[in-house]
């Protein structure tokens, strides 16, 4: 696998289904992470789906190419920028005069706070969960080149 | 039936995990386990529960075991003799365990502790308070997001643990790299 990354990227079975099911997942991720208040999902989940598709691009096509797609830097802000994401959502109902959290206030009708502010907290979610498991990844993967 | 058919998966690759001596096959075998158990999720309408055990318990965590196999081998430490009171240990935990799950209410029973207590409010008001037709997104968005906050400073910590321990695998990966081609 990765210590072999020559022989599964001149496999041309696996370079085609990748090249195929890659557009299919990140979009699957997508609709997972915006369509969470109606169907089954959210951030959790989409980020982690994002990740796979990240992983197995870089098993097929091998590590320094997905770090072309995800930059290893871009990774590392996005673990902190996720989280801040949420917290920030937090605060921003507190600076509108409300509990920490208590997305109400975001908007002038309630019901669209709320819904505001689970789309924001869960894209927060969203973005710390792709970017921790693309970090582990690169983390693990760049070892044996040392 | 379904259920029993993967429930027994699931034991006979249990089973065949604690006799593998190879750590290949046994990485493969827990990703085998863990598309089992979502197949077990699925089953029971847990369906982002199921999502989530197969791209992390199937996927991630596979490609993260054999990326470490890569580093320490694929042979298991040959074990001479059974340890007793370990054995011993286990099988009393285990024994608890089934005893404590007489104590369980039936799965589904509607008179379950937790189907009484804040599930009918969340599932009475959760349209008119918080507005998402999908209610478990209400509840960990909105009615427990604190929990949430929560959860993904766990997930934060564990990264910054792990970048600790390891090195983030880039810079010295790039100039280790680099070197034998200028001296070639």
């Amino acid at each position: 696998m990765i210590d072999k990354p020559r022989s599964m990227q001149s496999n041309p079975i696996l370079r085609g289904v990748t090249s195929i099911t890659m557009g299919p997942i990140l979009l699957f991720a997508w609709y997972v992470q915006w369509h969470g208040d109606y169907g089954p999902g959210g951030g959790f989940q989409a980020g982690v789906i994002f990740a796979a598709a990240v992983i197995a691009y870089a098993l097929i096509y091998g590590l320094d190419r997905a770090q072309r797609f995800i930059p290893p830097p871009a990774a590392e802000i996005g673990v902190m920028a996720g989280w801040l994401l949420y917290i920030g959502t937090g605060v921003l109902s507190m600076f509108r005069g409300a509990n920490f959290l208590d997305y109400d206030v975001i908007a002038h009708d309630p019901l669209h706070g709320q819904h505001y502010g689970i789309l924001a907290v869960e894209l927060g979610v969203g973005i710390t969960v792709a970017a921790v498991m693309i970090v582990l990844f690169y983390a693990f993967a760049g070892r044996r080149h040392r | 039936m379904i259920n029993f058919a993967l429930l027994a998966m699931l034991l006979l690759v249990a089973v065949a995990l604690l006799r593998l001596r190879d750590l290949f096959t046994a990485a493969m075998l827990t990703g085998i386990y863990s598309l089992v158990s979502a197949c077990f999720f699925m089953v029971q309408d847990a369906v982002d529960v199921a999502f989530t055990e197969a791209a992390v318990g199937a996927g991630i965590t596979t490609v993260l075991f054999l990326a470490t196999l890569s580093m320490v081998g694929r042979d298991e430490a040959p074990i001479s003799r059974i340890h007793l009171p370990a054995l011993a240990c286990t099988l009393a935990c285990g024994a608890l365990l089934v005893y404590a799950s007489q104590d369980m209410p039936a799965w589904g029973d509607p008179n379950a502790p937790v189907h009484q207590h804040v599930a009918p409010r969340y599932i009475e008001h959760s349209a008119d308070e918080v507005g998402p037709p999908n209610i478990v997104t209400s509840v960990l968005a909105s009615y427990r997001s604190y929990d949430t906050m929560g959860e993904v400073g766990v997930v934060f910590t564990a990264a910054i643990g792990v970048l600790l321990l390891l090195g983030n695998g880039t810079k010295r990966r790039r100039t280790a790299r680099r070197e034998p081609e200028d001296s070639a």
